[in-house]
């Protein structure tokens, strides 16, 4: 699904984004976004990190053409982005997207179908996605019957079945106990080391932006502008070894010092 | 547990028995006259022969007929209706409160209404069955597709969902179960409807037969009679609640 365009450069470019959500004069009104622009280089994997509220979430929307800006403009291959594209962009959403009345086998293929697969091929996709994320023995289960941390990796499987270039993640370890969390970040680094894609990650995690991105945007406070992006510079995939690294402890305190001052004015912001 | 679980069956057992005791030993001692009571073994006689000679085929075959297309029609018009209340906020807030608050007023004081507009036959029968039966069919219809978890809907649309699919493969599984207990509800209180309405007005039926032999004076027939609707209603709830279980299971 490679697409015939250069394999360096901008894969997605984001410029001078607004979202606003409410009509004008309602005191409701929030302006999630504000001239947010960003490049995300192809192969890239980029962490958006940001105080709760920030738009972050709002822009992987933007980006996966589930909503479209109030102004501004997306492009994913230098095409403006119109609505879902789900023949170039995959989803991982943060709760449970998985639909429970399916077996995971079946979710994998219904997202197949949805993408408009060849039904031929659909068999054999589904068990190899399946295979990858280690759920090989889990195909016949209802998510029901899985952990958090295997629905999630189910979810995986599923965005990666539709052999997308890019991969949006919306939060997909948040409802996970740390110790989960770790390992499976581990595997995906692993995973998407192998994969090439184009990967926008969304997460509340220091730790976890340090360990997965090549790059890490850092948002500020409502209404949500990047403020800086911070280059990690290390191979993929990382090993355990690059989790106790001075290294990454750097990285993590850089971090918090940029995110501290935007999360204290959240605080302010929402005192009653 | 399961030595508890036999205690509490004894119990009911004996309660049940302590009932038709007492029904047996007042009417055989003469303390209530046997035309308004007649004994209780006198009753199980004609149901046994009401059994056994299957006289009891043209009323049943009358009130079944009426129940089944009671059902079709609240059915079909309840899930057709309360998918199109479903599709926005605005129709769910107006209708929503309209069909509950129909719901809980007694629709079967429309009986009468019906019996001038269909006649004694199974046309009212049939009316009264479906109106009742409506409410909550399109109730539960309306909570099932309103309330569809967004992140379903999300998921499927950013997989490049067309309508058709979404319909059938995300909202339709995703409001069954919900409908499911609207249609077993619906079922259920159809018969009961039908099964009254009979009584009240009619020309055939089970609880047609009932009220006649009541009115002549033939009570043992009529406690036959109520034996075999008893035994219809439970033949009923168990089959609905079997196929009912079988479509869950096969839904995951």
């Amino acid at each position: 699904m490679n697409s015939g365009g250069g394999r360096s450069g901008a894969a997605i470019t984001i410029e001078g984004v607004t979202q606003v959500f409410g009509p004008e004069g309602d005191p409701r009104r929030v302006v999630a976004l504000e001239k947010a622009s960003l490049t995300v280089a192809r192969g890239e994997l980029m962490c958006l990190i940001g105080p709760s509220g920030c738009g972050k979430s709002t822009l992987l929307n933007l980006i996966g053409g589930l909503a479209s800006p109030t102004a501004g403009e997306i492009a994913i291959d230098g095409e403006i982005v119109r609505g879902p594209s789900p023949k170039k962009v995959a989803y991982v959403f943060q709760e449970s997207a998985l639909f429970p009345w399916r077996t995971v086998i079946d979710n994998v293929k219904l997202g197949l179908a949805f993408q408009g697969a060849p039904k031929a091929e659909r068999d054999e996709r589904a068990n190899a996605a399946l295979a990858a994320v280690g759920l090989g023995d889990f195909a016949q289960h209802y998510p029901g019957q899985l952990s958090g941390g295997m629905k999630q990796r189910a979810q995986l499987a599923r965005a990666l079945g539709l052999k997308t270039d890019f991969l949006l993640m919306d939060e997909p370890f948040a409802a996970l106990d740390e110790q989960t969390r770790m390992v499976l970040g581990e595997d995906l680094s692993e995973l998407l080391a192998r994969t090439g894609k184009t990967i926008v990650f969304v997460t509340h995690s220091l730790v976890e932006a340090v360990f997965l991105a090549d790059r890490v945007a850092v948002f500020t406070a409502r209404p949500g502008r990047i403020k800086e992006v911070i280059a990690v510079e290390e191979g993929h995939p990382r090993s355990r070894s690059f989790m106790t690294s001075d290294k990454l402890a750097r990285l993590r305190n850089q971090l918090y010092e940029l995110l501290h001052d935007e999360i204290r004015k959240t605080m302010v912001e929402t005192r009653p | 547990m399961s030595g508890g679980r036999w205690i509490y069956r004894l119990v009911q057992l004996a309660f049940l028995a302590a009932v038709l005791g007492a029904w047996q030993y007042s009417s055989s001692e003469g303390l209530v006259s046997p035309i308004l009571l007649p004994s209780f073994t006198a009753s199980v006689h004609e149901f046994v022969k009401v059994l056994s000679t299957g006289a009891f085929w043209p009323d049943l075959r009358v009130t079944l007929y009426e129940l089944i297309v009671a059902f079709l029609i609240a059915a079909s018009a309840g899930c057709t209706i309360g998918y199109l209340v479903s599709r926005t906020g605005y129709s769910i807030r107006v209708f929503d409160p309209l069909f509950a608050g129909i719901y809980s007023i007694p629709t079967i004081l429309l009986f009468p209404l019906y019996v001038l507009f269909f006649g004694l036959g199974a046309g009212s029968k049939i009316a009264i069955g479906a109106t009742i039966a409506f409410f909550p069919v399109v109730l539960n219809t309306i909570a099932g597709f309103g309330f569809v978890d967004k992140t379903y809907v999300t998921a499927a649309r950013s997989m490049g969902a067309s309508g058709v699919q979404m319909f059938w493969s995300v909202l339709m599984p995703a409001a069954f179960p919900v409908m499911l207990t609207g249609l077993r509800m619906g079922f259920i209180i159809a018969f009961l409807a039908i099964l009254g309405s009979e009584t009240i007005a009619s020309l055939s039926g089970l609880g047609h037969r009932i009220v006649t032999y009541a009115e002549s004076m033939d009570p043992a027939k009529m406690f036959a009679y109520i034996f075999f609707a008893i035994l219809i209603a439970l033949l009923l709830n168990t089959s609905v609640s079997m196929i009912e279980a079988r479509v869950r299971r096969g839904h995951g």
